[in-house]
């Protein structure tokens, strides 16, 4: 412990009379014991200041949503009625949007993350991988409101005119499939919100498989290649096998992102509580854009605790889903010490 | 290599590894085009969204943009300018606000609790926190300060940005200080200089580019942040710098004027987004100038 090593500078005998500093000339100031505890002291407090940020997030929102835990109890998860005229809340529709956008951001995000990770660890020529590789990472710095806008003015319109009409003349009148593309093509809904926030997770999910791709010992990839494996092979059969954990760490993360994400979101997902149609095209709602919109203007009592409570659902949600990406990746290092 | 039986069957033979490996070459081929286009679509989204964003902003762009107050709907004039100030004010004080926090807590999972429950638990925690949803901090801070005072206020969002910049800070300063060479450390212990002094003048201080790079990392982070100050700084139409009173931060901004039907908010809110864009491009990229520098 710090206590153990409190000489003074200058004493060359170390001896046990050193905390006596008398008159000898200091070259160095010897300093007080108490500094020490006192810095230790504000550290652990510091560390301390997380654990009671998450304890007073989960009590706050708990508290907050009393009113409409009682009232409604997990029949909140069921029920799609939001109705603040007559003070009846549901939280079916906004968890329905909130999951089915993150779905179909995994859903393009994944494959295009890998194809992006591999890109990068095997055959982007060395002086490509870091601006590349930079550029990627800037994609995650680029802020959630720049995407939204974008999102709402530019990329809407066009993903209405060149995606979305002709989805809907080939597939429209295919029974089943037709029903997720009816709806008005006006660029705004769930798909719309599921393919910004893709692109919105590709960077997270890319740069953490391009992470624990390179965590690989280039003695399995070179033996593997040894044996006249292809490219493809080595990653399909060696290094994915290998980093499975971390890749899946990866795609959580991802995950957790997309479903916290609020201002994308919400520009985009159209705001309407409706659960009429299994259409992609129909604007709906996500938990962070009910929140984003609503709150400020909730009148406090049920309204309010209604939205807290569909916070507090959210937060469990993405807490869970987080925490099991943390406990896969950190499990890959634990493995990679215990191999090499 | 004997007796080999009629050519015929070692042609074929021959003739199906052959197959198999153009099929094997054949699907190799196909993943590594699919891997560049990949590749492709994700630098083509930045492209995308930066072209567009500095066009249009560019557009929207003037002088009054920094010198004149949010204009009411349909204003011929009209700029950002108290939007800016509070976006400044706030980013700012909540940076100094969660740094020593961030930086203290960094050390002591790095110099202190890196093999204790504590340490560990806080490092688990923290780094669930560094994705957990912005909105959320927005709640709670709306729950523990807003409801209390019974009003919005830039206080509140100060205080939400800093919640978000400390997880941001711990998490780079512990890393950075785990660079640290113990030798270094031991060498300090040797001349009898204390721990704090060992960690306030040579390992904090061996990492300091490191610890820079992360503050700038979270000011750029908080920078863009609107969710957790929609309901604590709210929004204001003129300029203020009272932080008990509802303060106009620039995201905040942004999302009212885009979300309108009228055209110069929605130009204002395109030069906001440039502002921003380009404001959060430079710290990220300062950040890495200053970090490859010093590694």
């Amino acid at each position: 412990m710090p206590a153990t090593l409190h000489a003074i500078p200058d004493d060359k005998s170390r001896g046990m009379q050193s905390a006596i500093p008398g008159g000898r000339p200091a070259q160095r100031q010897p300093v007080a014991p108490w500094a020490d505890r006192a810095f230790a002291l504000l550290a652990y407090a510091a560390a301390w200041v997380t654990l009671a940020l998450l304890a007073g997030i989960i009590v706050s929102l708990v508290v907050g949503a009393m009113p409409a835990i009682e009232a409604f109890g997990l029949g909140f998860l069921t029920s799609a009625d939001w109705d603040p005229v007559q003070d009846r809340y549901g939280g079916l529709v906004m968890i329905y949007g909130t999951l089915m956008t993150s779905f179909i951001a995994l859903l393009i995000a994944v494959p295009v993350s890998f194809g992006i990770a591999l890109f990068l660890t095997e055959l982007s020529p060395g002086w490509l991988k870091r601006p590349l590789g930079i550029a990627i990472e800037l994609l995650a710095a680029v802020p959630s409101i720049v995407y939204g806008m974008w999102g709402l003015l530019v990329f809407g319109p066009i993903l209405a005119t060149y995606v979305q009409g002709p989805l809907q003349a080939a597939f429209g009148s295919v029974p089943y499939l037709g029903a997720l593309f009816s709806g008005p093509p006006v660029g705004i809904g769930l798909l719309s919100a599921g393919i910004i926030l893709a692109i919105m997770v590709i960077p997270f999910i890319a740069s953490v498989m391009r992470d624990v791709f390179e965590v690989t010992p280039s003695l399995l990839k070179e033996s593997a290649y040894g044996l006249g494996a292809t490219t493809w092979e080595v990653v399909w059969k060696v290094v994915l096998p290998y980093t499975k954990a971390g890749v899946i760490g990866g795609i959580m993360l991802g995950l957790g992102r997309a479903l916290g994400e609020t201002m994308a979101v919400t520009f985009v997902i159209g705001n309407m509580n409706q659960l009429s149609s299994l259409s992609l095209f129909e604007a709906a709602n996500s938990i962070t854009s009910a929140l984003a919109n609503e709150f400020a203007e909730a009148g406090e009592g049920l309204h309010q605790a209604s939205l807290i409570y569909l916070g507090l659902i959210l937060f469990f949600i993405t807490f869970v889903v987080l925490a099991f990406s943390k406990v896969l990746l950190l499990q890959l290092k634990k493995n990679e010490g215990g191999r090499t | 290599m004997n007796a080999v039986p009629a050519p015929s069957v070692r042609d074929r033979a021959d003739a199906g590894r052959l197959a198999k490996h153009r099929a094997r070459k054949r699907i190799n081929l196909i993943a590594l085009t699919l891997s560049l286009c990949a590749m492709a679509f994700g630098v083509f989204w930045l492209i995308w969204i930066l072209v567009e964003t500095f066009v249009l902003g560019v557009g929207g762009l003037h002088l009054s943009v920094f010198t004149e107050m949010t204009p009411p709907p349909q204003a011929e004039t009209g700029g950002l300018a108290n939007a800016i100030f509070g976006s400044a004010m706030m980013v700012g004080l909540a940076t100094l606000l969660g740094t020593p926090i961030g930086v203290l807590a960094g050390v002591y999972l790095a110099e202190y609790g890196r093999t204790n429950v504590l340490g560990r638990t806080t490092q688990f925690i923290n780094d669930i926190l560094l994705s957990a949803p912005s909105i959320v901090i927005g709640l709670f801070i709306y729950a523990v300060v807003v409801a209390r005072m019974k009003s919005f206020s830039g206080f509140a969002g100060v205080l939400a940005l800093a919640l978000i910049v400390i997880p941001v800070v711990i998490r780079t300063t512990e890393n950075m200080l785990s660079l640290i060479p113990n030798s270094l450390r031991e060498a300090a212990y040797a001349l009898g200089t204390p721990k704090w002094k060992v960690i306030w003048s040579v390992t904090l201080r061996a990492a300091r580019a490191g610890v820079v790079t992360g503050v700038l990392l979270a000011v750029a982070r908080i920078a863009g942040e609107t969710a957790p100050l929609l309901f604590t700084a709210l929004s204001n139409q003129f300029w203020t710098s009272n932080l008990g009173k509802p303060m106009a931060s620039l995201p905040v901004t942004i999302f009212k004027f885009a979300m309108s039907p009228y055209e110069n908010w929605q130009k204002l809110a395109w030069a906001g987004v440039f502002l921003i864009t380009l404001g959060v491009l430079a710290l990220n990229i300062l950040a890495r100038i200053l970090f490859r520098n010093k590694h």
